[in-house]
């Protein structure tokens, strides 16, 4: 028992109790788990699982213009890949709005043509290790700016979640009755077209813009194996999401590996358990075939 | 209630309807029959205002809020976390709005609409768990809660066994009896003749519009079946603009 609690308070309080940047990193990681992965869970339900994947690689030009003008300012960086995401998720919309294409498409093209500008930024003004640094991040290195940044995405983009929910909610499921009772059904869609991109780039310091994608979908996808609600779905995420940041970083403290892979790592293997033993997994349908007389 | 003017919708040119012209009036039920790809349901969606039009030109007397549009249910996401009270919640959108609170009576209609589709008891059924006959019963109580008062209905009984599609016809006529525009896509020329007043057959363009028993006729019938179904990619480009419009009279 005594050494349970040794156990518990050496290697999994230890770390954050002795060192700032663990602290900063966690409270980074909770926060982001907090705000992206309810968005996973809408993304999954609206087929749009790798939209995410796609935007993550559309704000690269918009942060290698930001490191452009202004170095390794997190600010311009930000500020710079927010722009990008959004521009290249108007421009997808539109596309698809005006032209027989379907939103997936549309995006396919206008993103390929923004990382491969983003590439062709960073290669020609920066070096290899600043591109792996955008795209894989450091939740170790994540400062007080950074932090803030985090939190007050993470903040404002729970709020705005809670404010669209209806109407999203609606879009995703029945987008023809939305359109049949008004013409502007396509704001919904934006409106959290720019909460992804907003999350993402809001990750991109603590686990770089690939990385948070995963913290945004992985868990997204396991909670839909748990619950046939949305509302449980969404918490189930969010939870899964935090364990995940929390345990990964502790891992990666304890295994000296990178914070980012590991934290998508312990998500990964939420995933597995959640395929084997979730009502919707694999295991309920090994268990001896039972039901009720009515 | 509304009135076609001449109208023609088009995919990729292709005209789905083709210079329809004619009027629902108020308080009618108009069910719309014709062979598959007469442009049944393409013509329920421009006046829903999903498809622009590609000539020609439609008016509703009646705010968008006013008209409720079900359609074909295959359209319907049914993998999709929802339960059935709170789908039926949804009829209540254009009072409610994305924002607006739900009062008490609205969950009371709520639950009046689900028994009036004798489906109480369901509330917290996910739909994916519900058969289509159920579901169809959850889309007409959105319906009976949306209160509309043009009500267009795409196929409402396709896949629905006989005692379920006779209990939602009901509905359908009582809303006809409450004075509302009901516009329904059938298929079922029985279930036509015996029940509805008015019929619009079409085959892409006006075969007949009027009381049924005018209308579905045998002659009627052969007529809007010689359609031909394939599209004429040699076809000339439609001239009949440039000519006075022919006019069936409202």
């Amino acid at each position: 028992m005594i050494d349970a609690a040794a156990f518990v308070s050496d290697a999994v309080v230890g770390p954050f109790a002795e060192f700032a940047f663990m602290r900063r990193a966690l409270v980074a990681t909770l926060a982001l788990a907090l705000s992206a992965a309810p968005l996973g869970v809408f993304l999954t339900l609206r087929r749009m699982s790798l939209l995410g994947d796609a935007l993550s690689h559309a704000v690269l030009p918009g942060v290698a213009i930001g490191f452009m003008l202004s170095g390794l300012s997190l600010t311009a960086m930000a500020m710079g890949g927010m722009l990008a995401g959004m521009a290249v998720a108007a421009l997808a919309g539109l596309v698809s709005r005006f032209t027989v294409l379907q939103e997936d498409a549309s995006l396919a093209a206008v993103y390929l043509l923004a990382l491969a500008l983003g590439v062709t930024l960073i290669s020609s003004h920066g070096t290899q290790l600043d591109l792996l640094h955008i795209l894989f991040g450091s939740a170790l290195g994540v400062d007080d700016q950074g932090l803030l940044l985090v939190a007050g995405v993470a903040s404002l983009s729970l709020v705005t979640l809670a404010v669209l929910y209806r109407g999203l909610v609606l879009e995703s499921f029945d987008p023809v009755f939305l359109a049949a009772s008004r013409q502007r059904a396509w704001i919904w869609q934006q409106a959290f077209l720019v909460l992804v991109v907003v999350n993402l780039v809001a990750g991109f310091q603590t686990l770089g813009t690939l990385m948070a994608v995963g913290l945004m979908m992985i868990p997204a996808v396991s909670a839909r194996l748990w619950h046939d609600t949305l509302p449980a779905q969404l918490l189930n995420a969010s939870a899964q999401a935090m364990l995940a940041g929390a345990s990964g970083l502790l891992l990666s403290y304890h295994l000296d590996s990178p914070s980012g892979p590991t934290i998508i790592g312990c998500a990964g293997v939420l995933y597995g358990l959640s395929l084997l033993v979730a009502p919707g997994g694999w295991l309920p349908r090994l268990l001896p075939p039972r039901h009720r007389v009515a | 209630m509304v009135t076609l003017d001449n109208l023609t919708v088009s995919y990729r040119q292709h005209p789905a309807v083709h210079h329809l012209s004619g009027h629902f009036a108020p308080g009618s039920l108009t069910a719309v029959v014709g062979p598959n790809g007469a442009g049944k349901s393409t013509l329920l969606k421009s006046i829903v205002g999903l498809l622009p039009s590609a000539g020609g030109s439609l008016s509703v007397a009646c705010p968008r809020a006013r008209i409720a549009y079900l359609p074909q249910l295959n359209e319907i996401d049914r993998g999709f976390p929802i339960n059935v009270v709170d789908c039926v919640l949804l009829g209540h959108w254009h009072v409610a709005r994305a924002w607006g609170s739900i009062t008490v009576p609205m969950l009371e209609r709520v639950a009046s609409a689900l028994q009036a589709v004798d489906l109480d008891g369901f509330e917290r059924r996910p739909i994916g768990s519900l058969s289509s006959g159920q579901l169809q019963r959850v889309m007409f109580a959105r319906l009976l809660v949306q209160d509309a008062d043009l009500i267009l209905l795409d196929e409402p009984f396709g896949s629905i066994d006989a005692r379920t599609s006779a209990a939602l016809l009901r509905l359908v006529l009582q809303w006809h009896d409450g004075g509302r525009t009901v516009i329904v896509v059938l298929h079922d020329d029985a279930q036509v003749r015996a029940c509805f007043p008015e019929t619009l057959l079409m085959a892409r363009e006006l075969v007949g519009w009027g009381p049924t028993g005018s209308v579905l006729t045998d002659d009627g019938i052969r007529r809007a079946r010689a359609m031909a179904e394939a599209w004429d990619d040699s076809a000339d480009t439609c001239r009949i603009d440039d000519r006075p419009a022919a006019r069936v009279p409202a």
